[in-house]
């Protein structure tokens, strides 16, 4: 003890009571943040419990019959499909209005979402769930997928999926963390800003391409660090901070004096 | 003299006596230069200029630099079958088949980034010190011409891969030809060979790349040495340092050791970043087709300027007069905009030499603070060119911290005018506090913290006086003052020639040296150093009395240099 308080007016003793917070704080960050919960395969068909749980949290928005108000719109039609993509990814309920719904942990679990899906789904036809075979990136063709992932959704969602910005704070979101059903739900109902594509726009087929070659992006081989995968920005951010940063580090050392 | 007299060996002594090699490494290892840590930033330039001649030469062996079309069949699964070009596919195969080729093509890449960094970061040093002044002029013109070849060089290279991002740049490229009035679409026309993309740019660029621009650099940079030589090394201002001498260590050993141990660390510092981190991950963008712009669509670093001044033009800009449009909102960003900034930094030198009139040679630097309109221009111009990076990189600042892209624009296009004025203010402003705070350590030295009580009840802090190499710092500028002009008419009425010309020059003059602050005299130390340790002279320091008998720019040296003094006691 005696130690440390000779050196608690060291020069450096700032820095290192700093780093220290900051690894505690980080520990602690990490040790006790909120884990994402994982949704599953719906699997009940519980129409009424599902009409329960609708009436209970989705009600105020969207109506008692999902027909819609001023702050929602309406349900009918919009199948189980739609519903599992905003409740899985907790977009639905939303927690606060913005320029745009936010993903967060859910609200609900795999069996609440499959029982408000079965709901929904029974107020009128539309997209179903898709099916674990229908979004299996191994049965997808990568290259395809590449194809038509640069075509229709890069310019938004950046070259590997990144995500990128759209108009007035909205944006379209990174994919990396992004389930294959999550992603052919959110083709099939093309949730807030994205537009829909439909089986006769990108084929079933083509949307488990599309699967395959985001998947396939998860486990690059090559990508060593890919800074993000935000392309030229970061790369010129990090050859000023830490190329020129160090260089002229090293510069530094070099020209000092030798005394 | 017969070799056997010779203290060299053999091969060594053969070389000398045709050549006459020996008295020219003489005279080049006796050579001084001044040491500084920022005088190495020009060599951080060089050796990755060095380390991308080395790369590209093993790129260029495995480069193919052609737009025919071809089917891919190689190690990349997200491309099996892809039509691409030759192009795209050999560098694809360098990336993956070639050993060691990605490692060459990041190393390559990395280095073209860090060499434009350096580029810049030696401009700013030789800028806000100042040493640009006579006879250096036109070694920054040297340099200014260097610094466009490289951005010359990373355009073309970095869009000879022929995939869609650097596609998305020459089609930007091909616009902003296309804007050009009348001669724009010939122009476009003659640049890719027929309509973009056509098929004839990429072996173009291919040799603009590997051929016209290096040689281009290769013979400016050895002007640019070849002027540093001849000029000798400029040195920072201290005891002992005069225009009249250079005050340093030899090239050899001290600097032999220290530039050639530094190439190593740029070239490992380049490829330790290679080795770690992605860069251009052309696979990711895939081949170039004319229809795809991903999100995050940006030119490298150095361009990126020019992508924000684009992006913060408002279209209403574009007029059409008679049926004929007139693309203003592509030709004020794209031409104008950077032309005035670039001939602004290129004539920056000779701007200065008009306002201050000064013919002297300059070999000391400026302390940036003692330059206050300098030092303010140059933080303003930076600043502009900051916001417009920023602003070229405005979707990637809204996805990151969740703004609204919208806004951001609206900021940044109010912030492109008030930016650079707030900080040019803010800077020069703070160049004459510093003055001023020098001033105030001059005249009363040190603060000690120690406080003393008299006899007579008055307390007093001790102020440990400047040792005379701490002074010569302070005092040893010149503050230049505006010139001064014949008047308007002569002492018989009669309107002078010239007289709107030289009123012309005199505001620019005022315009730089108005607000000064002058050194300290020895005069002004004197009454200080007599009215005891502590506040002896209350007036501010701009309301001193000046010594009207110096010459423009005041300048008195307090202190001679100490020859007594060691290098390393001095400017401590």
């Amino acid at each position: 003890m005696k130690a440390l308080a000779a050196r608690r007016h060291h020069r450096n003793a700032p820095v290192v009571v700093t780093l220290l917070a900051l690894l505690t704080t980080g520990g602690l960050y990490a040790a006790l943040a909120p884990s994402t919960a994982h949704a599953a395969e719906p699997t009940a068909n519980d129409i009424a419990a599902g009409g329960k749980l609708f009436q209970a949290n989705c009600s105020t928005c969207h109506g008692p019959a999902a027909g819609g108000t001023a702050s929602g719109p309406s349900l009918v039609g919009v199948g189980a499909a739609a519903v599992d993509f905003q409740v899985s990814t907790g977009r639905m309920p939303m927690a606060a209005s913005g320029p745009q719904v936010i993903a967060k942990p859910p609200t609900f679990d795999a069996k609440q979402t499959a029982e408000l899906a079965a709901y929904v789904a029974s107020l009128g036809a539309g997209p179903a769930v898709p099916t674990a075979e229908q979004v299996d990136p191994s049965k997808g063709d990568q290259a395809t997928g590449m194809a038509l992932f640069r075509t229709n959704c890069a310019m938004c969602h950046n070259a590997v999926g990144a995500g990128g910005a759209l108009s007035q704070g909205k944006f379209a979101p990174p994919l990396a963390n992004a389930t294959p059903t999550v992603i052919y739900e959110a083709m099939l109902t093309g949730p807030q800003s994205m537009p829909v594509f439909n089986n006769d726009n990108i084929t079933p087929q083509e949307k488990r391409d599309v699967i395959a070659y985001l998947v396939a992006q998860r486990s690059n081989a090559t990508s060593v660090n890919d800074l993000g995968a935000f392309g030229p920005v970061s790369e010129g951010l990090w050859a000023w901070v830490l190329g020129i940063g160090t260089l002229i580090g090293c510069a530094v050392w070099i020209g000092a004096k030798s005394s | 003299m017969t070799t056997t007299d010779s203290a060299f060996p053999g091969p060594v002594d053969y070389l000398d006596q045709r050549t006459g090699l020996g008295s020219a490494i003489k005279t080049f290892a006796r050579k001084i230069f001044p040491d500084h840590w920022s005088f190495l930033l020009g060599e951080i330039a060089l050796y990755s200029f060095v380390v991308l001649l080395i790369s590209g030469v093993f790129l260029a062996m495995f480069f193919v630099p052609s737009m025919n079309e071809t089917v891919y069949h190689g190690a990349w699964a997200s491309m099996q079958g892809v039509t691409m070009s030759e192009a795209f596919k050999s560098t694809l195969d360098l990336s993956f088949e070639v050993r060691g080729g990605l490692l060459m093509r990041q190393i390559h890449h990395w280095a073209a980034l860090i060499f434009m960094a350096a580029i810049v970061t030696h401009m700013m040093r030789v800028f806000f010190t100042g040493a640009f002044r006579k006879p250096r002029e036109v070694n920054w013109v040297v340099g200014f011409v260097l610094m466009i070849l490289g951005l010359a060089a990373g355009f073309s290279g970095y869009s000879l891969p022929d995939d869609v991002l650097s596609g998305n740049g020459l089609r930007i490229a091909d616009g902003v030809t296309l804007s050009l009035p009348i001669i724009g679409s010939y122009m476009s026309y003659f640049i890719f060979g027929g309509q973009f993309p056509g098929t004839q740019l990429i072996p173009r660029l291919f040799t603009v790349h590997v051929l016209l621009v290096p040689g281009l650099i290769l013979a400016l940079v050895g002007l640019h040495l070849f002027f540093v030589v001849l000029h000798k090394h400029t040195q920072y201002p201290g005891s002992g340092r005069t225009d009249k001498n250079v005050v340093g260590f030899p090239l050899f050993p001290i600097y032999v050791a220290k530039a050639g141990g530094f190439f190593f660390i740029v070239f490992g510092v380049i490829a330790l970043m290679a080795a770690l981190f992605t860069i251009n991950p052309v696979w990711d963008y895939g081949p170039f087709d004319p229809s795809p712009v991903s999100a995050g669509a940006q030119p490298d670093w150095y361009m990126l300027f020019l992508e924000g001044a684009l992006r913060l033009t408002p279209g209403q800009l574009e007029v059409v007069i008679a049926g004929f449009t007139i693309p203003l909102n592509v030709i004020i960003p794209a031409m104008i905009v950077p032309g005035l900034l670039f001939t602004a930094l290129a004539a920056y030198p000779f701007i200065e030499a008009y306002a201050t009139g000064d013919k002297r040679e300059h070999h000391v630097l400026d302390r940036p603070r003692n330059a206050p309109v300098r030092t303010a221009s140059g933080v303003a111009l930076l600043t502009t060119f900051l916001v417009l990076i920023l602003a070229g990189s405005n979707d990637i600042i809204a996805t990151q911290f969740q703004l609204s892209i919208n806004d951001i624009t609206s900021v940044f296009r109010v912030l492109l005018f008030v930016g650079p004025a707030v900080a040019f203010w803010i800077t020069k402003r703070a160049c004459l506090a510093l003055q001023r705070k020098d001033r105030e350590l001059v005249l009363h030295g040190h603060e000690t913290g120690s406080i003393v009580r008299f006899a007579s009840g008055e307390y007093i802090e001790v102020h440990k006086p400047l040792n005379e190499h701490e002074r010569w710092l302070r005092v040893g500028y010149e503050a230049h003052r505006p010139i001064a002009i014949a008047p308007a008419e002569d002492s018989r009425g009669v309107r002078r020639k010239g007289y709107r010309r030289d009123r012309l020059r005199q505001r620019v003059s005022q315009f730089f040296y108005e607000d000064r602050v002058e050194p300290v005299t020895p005069t002004e130390l004197a009454a200080a150093q007599s009215h005891g340790a502590h506040d002896a002279i209350a007036q501010a320091p701009d309301a001193l009395p000046q010594v009207e008998s110096q010459p423009v720019g005041g300048g008195q040296h307090l202190v001679t240099p100490n020859a007594q003094v060691t290098p390393d006691e001095r400017n401590l």
